[in-house]
C-alpha cells in the first residue's frame, strides 16, 4: 500500500475552514450550554415541585438519548420551530450548521446542569443563611454569593466537559455538516484518500485534546480550595 | 407547529417487501443489543486488566496502561469508528479480504464491536483503578502479611473489593456504551437510530421513527438502571456510606 500524505498539505486551507466551524461550534456550545445549564441547575434545586420536576425530566431524557438521535431530532424539528414562530407557510430551512449550535447548546445545557448542580450543592449551606441575614434577595444571593464559589469549584469539571464536547461536535458529520471530520471526509471521499485523512484527523484530535486535558490536570491543583 | 402525526406508519408495508416496519425497528433494537453486549464484555476484561495493571509497582507496564487510556480517550469516537473501518484493515491484508469478501454487515459489526469494545476498556480501566487506590493501603499490606503473592492479593483481596465499589459508575459506562453504538451507523450498520432515519426517509414520518427509537433508549436506560441497581444492593460493601448495614 502507498500512503501520500501530501494530500493533507494540499489541502490544508479546506480542513482549516472546518476546524475554524468546529472551534466556534465548540466555543458556542460551551458558552450557551453553561449559560442555560446554570438556569437548568437552579430549577432542579428549586423548591417549586413543577419546576423541579420539569428541569429533571428535561435533563434526565437528554442524558438517556443518543446524541445521534438528538442531533436528527433537531434537525427535522428546528425547521419547523422556526415557522411556528415566524408563523411562515413552510418550514424554514437554517441549514446544518446552524442547526448544529442550537441542539449542541440544548444538549449541553443538560450536562452542564448536573456539573453546575453539583457545584451550587458543594457550597455549606451557612452562606445562603448568612447572605439571606444580610438581606440580599434570591436573585442577589445566588449571582453575588453562591454561583461565583459553585464556579470557581467546577472550572476544571466544566473545562473537561468542554474537550469532551470538542470531540463530540464530530458527530455533526451525520448531517453533512462541515466541521473538521466533514471537511476530512469530504475530501477524502473525493480523492480516495481515506487511510492518510482519517490518520491525520485523529492524530490532530489526540494532540489538541492530550495537551488540553494536560493543562486541565495543571489548573485543577492550582484552583483547588483549601478547606 | 403543524405536522401531521401519522402512527400508522409502523404498519405499512417496506419498499422490500419484508414485512413492516415495525420489524425494522425491531431488527435495529437487535443490533444495538448485540453489539453493546459483546461490546461490553471486550471493554470489562480488557478495562480490568488495564486498570489492575496501572496499580502495580512495574513502571513500564503502569506507562503501558497509562498511554492505552489517554490513546482511547482522546481521540473523538466517530474518527476512532473510520480508523477501525476504514484504516486499520489496509493494513492487515488478510483482514481486508475478508472485509470485501464477506456480508458488509459482517465487517460493520466486527469493526463497531472491536471499536465501542476498546474505547468503553479505557473508561472502565480508569474506573477500576479508582476503584484499587481507594481501598486503604492495609489491604494490600494485610494480604502480603499473610503471605500472599501480589497476584493472589489482587485476586482474592484488592479486586473482589474494588469490583463491588464501583458499580454505580459500571452502570453509567454501560449505558453510554449503548448510547455509543449509535455511532456505528456512520460506518453503515443498520442498528436502531439508523433504521428510524431510514424509516423517516421512506415515509417522511420522521417524529414517528424518532418517537420509536427514543423511546426503546428511554427503555434500555431505565432496564439497565433496575438492574445494576438490584446487583449494586445484592454486593454492598457493609460498612461503607451507601453499604447498608
Amino acid at each position: 500500500m502507498d500512503l501520500d500524505f501530501s494530500i493533507v498539505t494540499r489541502s490544508l486551507p479546506y480542513l482549516w475552514q472546518g476546524m475554524k466551524y468546529t472551534l466556534q461550534l465548540t466555543a458556542t456550545s460551551a458558552v450557551g450550554g453553561l449559560f442555560f445549564g446554570t438556569l437548568l441547575a437552579l430549577a432542579r434545586l428549586s423548591s417549586n415541585k413543577i419546576l423541579s420536576n420539569v428541569a429533571a425530566g428535561y435533563v434526565n431524557l437528554m442524558r438517556s438519548i443518543p446524541l445521534v438521535l438528538v442531533i436528527f431530532w433537531f434537525f427535522f424539528l428546528v425547521p419547523l420551530i422556526a415557522q411556528g414562530i415566524t408563523g411562515s407557510e413552510r418550514p424554514i430551512q437554517i441549514g446544518a450548521e446552524r442547526t448544529a449550535i442550537i441542539t449542541f447548546i440544548l444538549f449541553e445545557a443538560a450536562y452542564f446542569c448536573e456539573i453546575m448542580r453539583a457545584g451550587i450543592q458543594s457550597i455549606p449551606r451557612g452562606q445562603v443563611h448568612s447572605a439571606y441575614a444580610l438581606g440580599l434577595t434570591y436573585g442577589q444571593s445566588m449571582r453575588l454569593v453562591i454561583l461565583p464559589q459553585a464556579f470557581r469549584n467546577m472550572i476544571p469539571v466544566l473545562l473537561t466537559q468542554t474537550i469532551i464536547l470538542f470531540q463530540d461536535t464530530s458527530l455533526v458529520y451525520v448531517i453533512s455538516a462541515t466541521d473538521f471530520v466533514g471537511a476530512a471526509s469530504k475530501i477524502a471521499q473525493r480523492d480516495s484518500r481515506l487511510v492518510e485523512m482519517y490518520l491525520f484527523v485523529a492524530v490532530v484530535y489526540f494532540v489538541l485534546c492530550y495537551t488540553l486535558s494536560y493543562l486541565v490536570k495543571l489548573l485543577q491543583k492550582r484552583v483547588a480550595v483549601i478547606r | 407547529m403543524n405536522y401531521n402525526w401519522n402512527w400508522g406508519v409502523f404498519f405499512q408495508q417496506t419498499p422490500d417487501g419484508d414485512g413492516a416496519y415495525w420489524e425494522w425497528i425491531l431488527a435495529g433494537f437487535y443490533w444495538t443489543l448485540a453489539i453493546s453486549a459483546l461490546a461490553w464484555i471486550i471493554a470489562l476484561v480488557v478495562g480490568s486488566i488495564v486498570g489492575t495493571v496501572r496499580t502495580t509497582d512495574r513502571p513500564w507496564l503502569v506507562r503501558l496502561g497509562n498511554a492505552w487510556v489517554e490513546l482511547f480517550r482522546n481521540i473523538p469516537l466517530l474518527v476512532q469508528m473510520f480508523l477501525w473501518y476504514f484504516v486499520i484493515p489496509e493494513f492487515i491484508p488478510p483482514l481486508k479480504n475478508w472485509m470485501v469478501s464477506t456480508e458488509p454487515i459482517y465487517a460493520q459489526f466486527l469493526a463497531a464491536v472491536l471499536c465501542l469494545g476498546l474505547f468503553t476498556s479505557a473508561r472502565i480501566a480508569e474506573q477500576v483503578r479508582a476503584g484499587i487506590q481507594s481501598l486503604s493501603r492495609g489491604q494490600r499490606n494485610a494480604g502480603m502479611a499473610v503471605g500472599l503473592t501480589q497476584v493472589q492479593v489482587y485476586r482474592f483481596v484488592l479486586l473482589p473489593m474494588a469490583f463491588r465499589i464501583i458499580i454505580p459508575p459500571l452502570t453509567s459506562e454501560t449505558m453510554n456504551l449503548i448510547k455509543n453504538s449509535s455511532i456505528a451507523l456512520t460506518i453503515g450498520l443498520a442498528e436502531l437510530t439508523f433504521r428510524s432515519r431510514e424509516i423517516g426517509e421512506y415515509t417522511f414520518n420522521f417524529f414517528e421513527a424518532f418517537t420509536a427509537a427514543t423511546v426503546i433508549y428511554i427503555t434500555i436506560a431505565m432496564t439497565a438502571n433496575r438492574v445494576m441497581a438490584y446487583v449494586e444492593r445484592r454486593v454492598a460493601v457493609p460498612g461503607y456510606i451507601g453499604g447498608g448495614k
